[in-house]
């Protein structure tokens, strides 16, 4: 038990170490960047001197960035408060709370997708005896593994089809690999050979011997798959205009919006280095694909 | 087992929602990305602003097709003989959305609050012909009275951008007088606009407007996904087409989509002049010399952008205003004409030679330079490439940088760390006035070669003259001669060098009726109250 | 090497000399906008037929092979020397190093790439060739490559530390660097030499997401991710536009077919 709550407290300690790092990389990417306290603004020829001045000086608080990453610490730390988005004006954590429905949504379409379609694929390709179907199979897998995301989910756009099951589409190739490998290995042990030359259906030794073998195995890959459709969903989002927190990032980023873009990477951050422990907990040794 | 696969594929398909559409008719369209503000007086974006047009009941209003001023709150306005002091007589019986009564001291209120120095409102500084704050006076419930310090040029069409809003409603801004008044706002996702009930127009039959009862406006940032929306009938108008859309959906859909001629955008290129910029001084010499900017200028196939980029939708710019501004446009001027041999010649008057095909100023100095641009606009980009083409012709060797918009303004208002920028330009209002801190020399507008203490030129000394005089002169007939004279001074000199301007291209579904799209912004629903939708059938759809 | 492996690496030459002769061409040909024809359809003068433009699909599509297959590989041999470095020296020397050198890998993998790609692109002279933000972008991508395969190279190193002939070379009294220089690293060759062969194709596919994006070369630079943004028209896709893609695919596919396989002589 006491192991445990310590190797819990030096992963916990680990992740801090990591946002805090990652947090002030990026805002001093984001405050060294050219275009950083402009304004859009300053181009309307309405306006007059006076009025310009005051748009300089609304950035003006952020110029200093340690000071203002630790006043931006301490008001999450402290207070539980994100701030503001100085691109939308609209508090960063109700940003957040709107879009992250559709991220996971599309996140949770590409995993359980790209899960249903690896098993669909690899369980047949290792039971059955088709040279032909395992041929098909994994092919399919090779060639989504040779395109870039960003075409797939472009064509799939153009000729209709379901952009929010792309992610899916990133997350199959990258499982069914592993998984019919993991499945081969398990068919041949030799108690399952035996449950089948013992007339056991197909059905039951999948379920009561075949998937208990290789779960630790499947509950790591479930950790990195998660990290996986993330990485995806956001370019994902960016190009087909899906308004989850990928198009927000992308957004930020044009609009030098920093205590937006400070907010999204501690939450990238976070859910990475997650994915990453429990990948590492669940799984033996240094499983990565 | 097989439970938890049904209750996945309930999940699935509940993981695409279908939004429900609201009782009565709904007129459907795209806002490209979030609006910043419902606050009237705080708009200075484009989505913001189509959100202020929809609910916000103004005293005068510039009809977007004849180009003239109407009464609208205001029923009839004076102005004093200097332009610095108008009345207006408002309309009786009107109230807000809520039901508050409308009066005069709603327009006090507004105009106090408009120029308040604390609300920063964009729409406030041409009011500001003066330091002292305007006195505004209440003589009567339907007379308001607002006094400037100083003549304010192009007063009345001003306020064409001041939303009224409640001074004494408890819903604030949400009060509105305009067609229509937010219902519902989702983040990321449509706002959600209602019928007015208490609007005030009503019809020659005496119907109250608008006739549609809804309005929902999807944020849609992507231009490919709108149009494929409107192709399934899922959205009633595109207020912007891009050319390629047009012309695609011409072939599709021919009835749905409308040319409506010149719109005011146009894009531009300029050189950076400011002696202050750290550029080599031999590079400084070529963009302030106007021959060097003519023969650039006349190297330049406006024919070519214009039939390939913007498929003929466009037209060879000849200056500041478009076409479509019917009354400002300078209509004497011509585009700079594509003609090798006179840039060549002009080079050569200007010292320069071609070697080997390459150009060469006195000093053997080979002509390069770079121009900078805004990434991610397709059009701008192909322009750009063009531009390579049709300068190597002359020796010159283009280099295109894009960057991302932050980057550039950057470059072009602080630094001034550039050779020469293609933008695009949108004269959103008609008035040359609304343009003086770009003409103006001392201007932080006056891109080329802004915040100049005394003007570099005389010809920038003549604009300034010319400019502050069309600015103080009340006779229209007056500030067009004015005018005119700094348009051609401008085709003349050629700090912008002017490239095309475009058409105004939108797509309008079958199924909305009293569509009259024009030029100016709004085009496609700037009579939303007249608009109706009907039931298509299948077959028209 | 299987027969798959060899027909692959035998396309891959044929890509690469490809690339080759059409840089020893020069890059007018692709630039040239035929403004007679935009978007024409293949023909005998034009086989791929021509872009919006006006210019040259074959020729660009040529030139653009050049410039992506040569800049992933140069990449993917930075990152791999980065990940050789940084991973060798984790898994060899453990404790604290490697820790911070872990958090290192976990940090780059998490931070918005593509922020970084914007910002490097804009500090870029405004005077510097198309060339230079090409490399730009590829010497960005290499500065973040590398922490992937470093986690492999560290596995791999750490294996190695623990074998029976690094412990004999200690024990007869080699020095830990000796030992890394003339045990360690000779012997990670066969995992060096897979990474390159897996890196090149995660470069190939990273440039051309960027270039969708917007973020690769300038014009008129051809890059395979720039070419695709024909792509991103809907209603004006030719049948042509798909051949950068299907270039890609050919290319990567090559890439994994050839990839000789990670073996430690352990």
């Amino acid at each position: 038990m006491r192991t445990i709550a310590k190797v819990l407290a030096r992963r916990i300690g680990a992740l801090a170490v990591t946002l805090l790092a990652g947090g002030l990389l990026t805002a001093v990417l984001v405050r060294v960047s050219p275009g950083f306290d402009v304004d859009e603004r300053e181009l309307d020829p309405r306006l007059n001197q006076a009025s310009r001045l005051w748009i300089q000086q609304e950035r003006a608080g952020n110029r200093n960035i340690l000071a203002f990453y630790g006043r931006r610490l301490e008001r999450i730390v402290l207070h539980g408060d994100l701030g503001t988005s100085t691109s939308l004006d609209r508090p960063i954590a109700q940003l957040l709370r709107d879009r992250l429905p559709v991220t996971a949504q599309i996140m949770a379409i590409g995993v359980v997708g790209g899960w249903a379609l690896a098993f669909a694929l690899a369980l047949p390709s290792v039971l059955c005896r088709s040279v032909v179907f395992r041929g098909l199979a994994g092919w399919s897998q090779q060639i989504l593994l040779c395109l870039p995301a960003a075409a797939l989910a472009i064509v799939v756009f153009d000729f209709g089809g379901p952009v929010r099951a792309l992610v899916a589409l990133a997350v199959c190739p990258r499982v069914f690999e592993y998984l019919r490998n993991l499945l081969v290995e398990a068919y041949a042990q030799p108690h399952i050979l035996t449950a089948r030359a013992k007339g056991l259906g197909g059905g039951v030794i999948l379920a009561r011997h075949v998937l208990p073998y290789i779960a630790p195995q499947l509950l790591a890959l479930a950790g990195v798959s998660v990290s996986i459709a993330f990485g995806a969903a956001i370019p994902i989002e960016a190009l087909c205009d899906l308004p989850g927190i990928g198009q927000l990032a992308w957004q930020a980023a044009t609009a030098r919006d920093l205590p937006l873009l400070l907010a999204i990477t501690f939450l990238v951050i976070a859910v990475t280095q997650i994915c990453n422990t429990v990948s590492d907990w669940a799984g033996p040794g240094e499983k990565r694909i | 087992m097989k439970n938890r696969i049904a209750i996945a594929a309930l999940l699935g398909l509940a993981l695409y929602p279908a939004r429900a559409a609201q009782p009565g008719t709904e007129l459907r369209f795209c806002l490209r990305a979030e609006p910043k503000t419902f606050d009237p007086l705080l708009v200075d974006d484009d989505n913001s602003e189509t959100i202020r047009y929809l609910t916000g009941g103004v005293l005068i209003r510039i009809n977007r097709k004849t180009q003239r001023l109407t009464p609208e709150l205001a029923s009839s306005w004076e102005i004093d003989r200097h332009g610095s002091r108008i009345v207006f007589h408002l309309r009786p019986n009107v109230k807000f959305s809520d039901g508050t009564p409308f009066s005069a001291e709603d327009v006090a209120f507004t105009m106090k609050r408009l120029m308040d120095p604390a609300t920063h409102s964009p729409a406030a500084d041409p009011f500001r012909s003066s330091d002292a704050p305007p006195q505004i006076a209440v003589p009567s419930p339907l007379v308001v009275s607002i006094a400037f310090g100083a003549p304010v040029a192009g007063l009345e069409r001003l306020f064409d951008q001041v939303a009224i809003t409640s001074a004494r409603s408890p819903l604030k801004i949400a009060s509105v007088l305009g067609p229509y008044y937010v219902t519902e706002y989702k983040p990321g996702s449509e706002v959600l606009l209602a019928r007015n009930p208490n609007y005030w127009k009503v019809d020659p039959q005496g119907v109250r407007l608008p006739y549609i009862d809804h309005l929902r406006l999807e944020i849609q940032q992507n231009r490919d996904i709108e149009l494929v929306r409107f192709r399934r009938g899922e959205l009633d108008l595109i207020n912007s087409l891009d050319a390629d859309a047009f012309d695609e959906m011409s072939r599709l859909a021919p009835s749905s989509v409308v040319d409506a001629g010149s719109s005011l955008e146009s894009e531009m290129m300029w050189f950076n002049q400011a002696p202050a910029a750290p550029l080599p001084a031999y590079k400084l010499a070529w963009f302030q010399s106007t021959a060097f900017r003519r023969a650039v200028s006349e190297a330049i196939n406006r024919a070519d952008i214009c039939r390939i980029v913007y498929r003929g939708h466009a037209r060879p710019a000849e200056g500041p205003i478009s076409p479509a501004n019917q009354f400002w446009f300078n209509a004497a001027l011509k585009p700079h004409p594509y003609d090798i041999a006179s840039s060549r010649r002009r080079l050569e008057g200007d010292g320069f030679h071609l070697r080997n095909g390459l150009l060469y100023d006195r000093d053997g100095h080979a002509v390069e330079f770079s121009v900078i641009t805004n990434a991610g606009n397709r059009n701008r980009e192909r322009i750009a490439s063009m531009l390579q083409q049709d300068l190597q012709a002359v020796g010159i060797h283009l280099n295109v940088v894009t960057l991302d918009f932050p980057s550039l303004i950057e470059r072009i208002t602080r630094t001034f760390n550039y050779e020469a920028c293609l933008l695009g330009l949108t004269n959103i209002d008609l008035d040359p006035s609304a343009q003086m801190n770009v003409w103006l020399s001392s201007a932080a507008d006056h891109q080329w070669n802004p915040n100049q203490k005394q003007p570099a030129t005389s010809w920038e000394a003549e604009i300034d003259k010319l400019m502050r005089a069309q600015a103080a002169e009340t006779s229209d007939a007056a500030r067009k001669r004015y005018f005119d004279r700094v348009q051609q001074i401008v085709s003349e000199q050629a700090p912008f060098l002017y490239l095309v301007t475009k058409n105004s291209l939108t797509a309008i579904s079958p199924a909305v009726q009293n569509s009259a799209p024009v030029a100016l912004t709004p085009q496609a629903f700037w009579n939303i109250e007249v608009l109706r939708k009907t039931v298509l059938s299948a077959e028209r759809r | 090497m299987t027969r798959p492996g060899l027909t692959a690496i035998l396309v891959l030459s044929a890509l690469f000399l490809t690339a080759i002769g059409s840089a020893w061409k020069g890059t007018t040909s692709q630039s040239r906008q035929f403004r007679e024809l935009p978007g024409a359809r293949p023909s005998h003068q034009f086989p791929l037929g021509t872009d919006d433009l006006g210019r040259d699909r074959l020729a660009r599509l040529l030139f653009a092979t050049g410039i992506s297959l040569g800049l992933a590989t140069a990449a993917a041999l930075v990152a791999t020397l980065l990940a050789a470095i940084a991973g060798g020296a984790a898994g060899y020397f453990g404790g604290w190093w490697d820790k911070c050198t872990v958090q290192v890998i976990d940090l780059l993998l998490s931070l918005p790439w593509f922020f970084l790609l914007l910002a490097a692109r804009a500090v870029l002279p405004l005077n510097a060739p198309p060339l230079a933000s090409l490399v730009l972008t590829y010497g960005l991508l290499s500065a973040l490559g590398w922490a992937g395969p470093a986690r492999v190279v560290r596995a791999g190193t750490r294996r190695l530390r623990d074998s029976e002939f690094a412990l004999q070379a200690g024990a007869q009294g080699c020095g830990p660097l000796r030992i890394l220089w003339r045990h360690v690293i000779p012997n990670l060759k066969p995992v060096l030499l897979a990474q390159i062969w897996t890196t090149v194709p995660v470069f190939i596919l990273s440039e051309a997401n960027l270039g969708l994006l917007g973020l690769s070369a300038g014009e008129p630079y051809p890059t395979w991710g720039n070419l695709l943004r024909e792509l991103q028209n809907p209603f004006s896709i030719r049948l042509e536009a798909f051949a950068p893609l299907a270039v890609i695919l050919i290319t990567v596919a090559c890439f994994k077919l050839a990839t000789p396989r990670e073996e430690l002589p352990i």
